[in-house]
């Protein structure tokens, strides 16, 4: 047994740099205080800013900006939240979570409507969509159902080799998936008189459901639910014995993230307007891992900051370097963040402000702990089994 | 388990494959056979670049993602050596030692610096495949480059029994892989390396503590995981072709060969990968459409009832 095994065998945490041994992370008398007014009020006034920001957004961006960017890292930040709360808070990472997105998006192009020769039922687009979700969240829960049985490395393997999988499905049947074409033109429906496909409609569309699901996550990590989950990140056999269910803690989490990459992954294929093998391949599937790591996956907040650097990169790469070297691009960008942050922009921010905070001369306490966040490892989903 | 579950799932498998084999040998035996061979020479070539993946993933604990990208630069600098020099040897050594340098320079540069975070070292294989396999492309092209056999492999073997003929060079990758094999095997189990990366496997700490350095254990055992899959480019590069992309299909076969078959364990690697390189060109020549859904099917049925695969040991 190695000296690993042992600690993790023994439940010690391996001690953190910055915190001096033997003394609370906060002193007494602020500790309760603070947390007790982020508990009844959680929302600050930079919150309310961001928020005004976004409302604001479409009226002083053109529609390039407002279409193109805003809502595409609306909607891949939708996706890659789900594998932020997987990972970040259940310590599962999966490269599937594109895989369900894509599925969804099929699922509505093939009940509602699509202009394509394979089969599309025509149904009403509440009820494609209501159906698409509902089918990718079942084959969600049976990805998590399949992978829970893994831990760590081995969960990465195979919701990659599930997702590619897939994609091979969808590329070679043609009678439901149309093969290479996939499904064309799969809009957004015409309502109240208004076409959703239009920038600023979708971009409204598209924050409303990033904003739903951006607070369904935040108040579930503090639900019990989400503390047990994140209990089970840190130490499955320790709740395990205080009589949780992992297994269904875990599966649970799989469907809870797969309705936010349904969601995600409808928005997508409107915004799309197709949905093809392509766009469930492994390119993809990396693509939102690349996303949700580019952020940082403390925070749910980390999948909508990857997004947007990921599209700015992906539309503003042409100006720096050939159009046909965005991967070599984003991958040297993923490799540097990967690299020297151990949590992503929200990493490097942490640090940031924790050096900031004691040169503004602010309190040593405040520093310590965002330094001990900026430097403590990101979760790691190894356990013991 | 119990002899009747042993019997039970002997039964439970062996009965429906005797009834296709029966089946298949007595509807048309010449397809039958064909698909047979096809079938164990992929799983030759799958053997080979999964048993590099699976020998590095067994000592370091570390998911090399890159190992498809490697793949794909052993084949091309084969490609280019055997145009260069005519020499399907040298080829062979030029993929060997440019992936293993690949290898070793990774481990040495990067590797090195993040001992036991698995999740990091897998977030940066898959930034470094992504990398290489774009200045691959920008490098070398988008087009097909295929390597021609050696002159002495080259051409079909005529006067067979039931198939009357098949490829040489196809049929010597049968070969070729089982020597792989034993001569890993042998070099795993009966030297002082091997037994140095077997102990290294076991228990890495006691290891360092008698005195070896495992540095270098480590270095050589990656050089050899990574120069394995620049043999199998090589190859590979004469029977699939190279082309962009091919790293991704070969990552994914290594993946399921080593989940199929066990993590670190070379003979796990070798059963994975024929009953992999098996399912696959069966489904292909019986049931085109859903060739890749048999391939998922065996993953599933392994990982629900042996979650760590058919020779996996917990760690």
């Amino acid at each position: 047994m190695s000296a690993a095994d042992w600690r993790r065998a023994m439940n010690l945490q391996p001690r953190r740099l910055g915190v001096p041994p033997g003394r609370g992370p906060a002193p007494a008398d602020r500790a309760p205080q603070a947390r007790a007014r982020r508990f009844t009020n959680p929302v600050r006034v930079h919150h309310l800013l961001v928020l005004a920001v976004l409302l604001a957004y479409p009226w002083f961006a053109t529609p390039f900006f407002t279409y193109q960017i805003g809502a595409q890292a609306l909607a891949l930040g939708l996706i890659a939240l789900s594998l932020t709360f997987l990972a970040g808070s259940g310590g599962m990472i999966s490269l599937a979570q594109m895989t369900v997105a894509g599925l969804a998006g099929y699922m509505v192009a093939i009940f509602g409507t699509a202009a394509t020769d394979g089969v599309t039922l025509g149904w009403p687009w509440w009820l494609a969509v209501i159906i698409g979700i509902v089918i990718a969240v079942l084959a969600a829960a049976g990805i998590g159902w399949l992978s829970v049985r893994t831990e760590g490395i081995y969960t990465i393997m195979i919701t990659l080799a599930i997702g590619v999988a897939f994609y091979y499905l969808a590329l070679q049947n043609y009678a439901v998936f149309n093969g290479f074409q996939g499904k064309q033109k799969v809009f957004p429906p015409m309502l109240w008189g208004i076409f959703w496909r239009d920038a600023t409609p979708f971009y409204y569309l598209t924050l409303a459901c990033a904003l739903a699901g951006y607070l369904v996550v935040v108040y579930l990590l503090r639900t019990p639910f989400g503390i047990a989950l994140q209990g089970i990140r840190d130490n499955p056999r320790r709740m395990h014995a205080l009589g949780f269910n992992v297994t269904a803690h875990r599966v649970a989490a799989y469907a809870v993230a797969g309705v936010l990459a349904a969601v995600g992954g409808v928005l997508f294929t409107w915004y799309n307007g197709l949905v093809t093998p392509g766009s469930v391949g492994t390119g993809w599937l990396i693509n939102i891992l690349v996303i949700a790591v580019l952020g940082g996956l403390r925070h749910p907040v980390g999948a909508f900051l990857g997004a947007i650097v990921f599209v700015l990169l992906q539309n503003f790469a042409i100006d720096v370097i050939d159009r046909e070297r965005f991967n070599l691009v984003i991958g040297v960008v993923f490799l540097v963040i990967v690299l020297f942050s151990r949590d992503g922009l929200l990493g490097w921010w942490a640090a940031l402000s924790a050096r900031m905070s004691t040169q503004r001369g602010g309190s040593p306490w405040t520093a310590v702990r965002k330094r001990s966040y900026a430097r403590s490892s990101s979760p790691s989903p190894s356990s013991p089994s | 388990m119990t002899r009747f579950w042993v019997w039970f799932w002997a039964l439970l498998i062996g009965v429906p494959i005797l009834a296709f084999t029966g089946w298949g040998l007595q509807d048309n035996p010449r397809l039958f056979v064909i698909t047979l061979l096809n079938g164990l020479t992929l799983a030759s070539l799958y053997f080979i670049v999964a048993s590099g993946f699976t020998l590095v993933f067994g000592l370091m604990r570390n998911v090399n993602l890159a190992h498809g990208s490697l793949y794909l630069l052993g084949g091309y600098l084969g490609f280019f050596t055997a145009q260069f020099t005519g020499s399907w040897l040298l080829a062979l050594a030029a993929g060997f030692a440019a992936a293993a340098l690949v290898g070793l320079a990774m481990q040495v540069s990067i590797f090195r610096f993040m001992p036991g975070q698995d999740l990091r070292q897998t977030l940066v294989t898959i930034g470094l495949s992504i990398v290489i396999a774009d200045l691959l492309m920008w490098a070398i092209g988008a087009q097909v480059h295929q390597l021609s056999p050696p002159a002495w492999l080259d051409g079909p073997l005529r006067g067979l029994p039931v198939i009357r003929a098949y490829s040489t060079y196809r049929l010597s990758l049968l070969p070729i892989g089982i020597l792989i094999g034993v001569a890993l095997w042998l070099f795993l189990n009966r030297t002082r390396v091997g037994m140095m990366i077997r102990a290294g496997v076991d228990d890495r700490a006691m290891l360092a503590a008698a005195g070896v350095n495992v540095n270098l254990v480590f270095a050589t055992t990656f050089a050899i995981g990574a120069g394995l899959a620049g043999l199998g480019g090589v190859i590979g590069a004469v029977e699939l072709s190279m082309v962009p992309g091919e790293d991704t299909r070969l990552l994914l076969a290594s993946l399921v060969v080593v989940i199929v078959g066990g993590m670190g364990s070379v003979v796990g690697a070798a059963i994975g990968a024929a009953i992999l390189g098996l399912a696959e060109t069966y489904g292909l020549a019986y049931a085109p459409t859903y060739s890749v859904v048999f391939t998922f099917v065996i993953l599933v049925l392994v990982l629900a009832f042996r979650p760590r695969g058919i020779l996996g040991r917990p760690a």
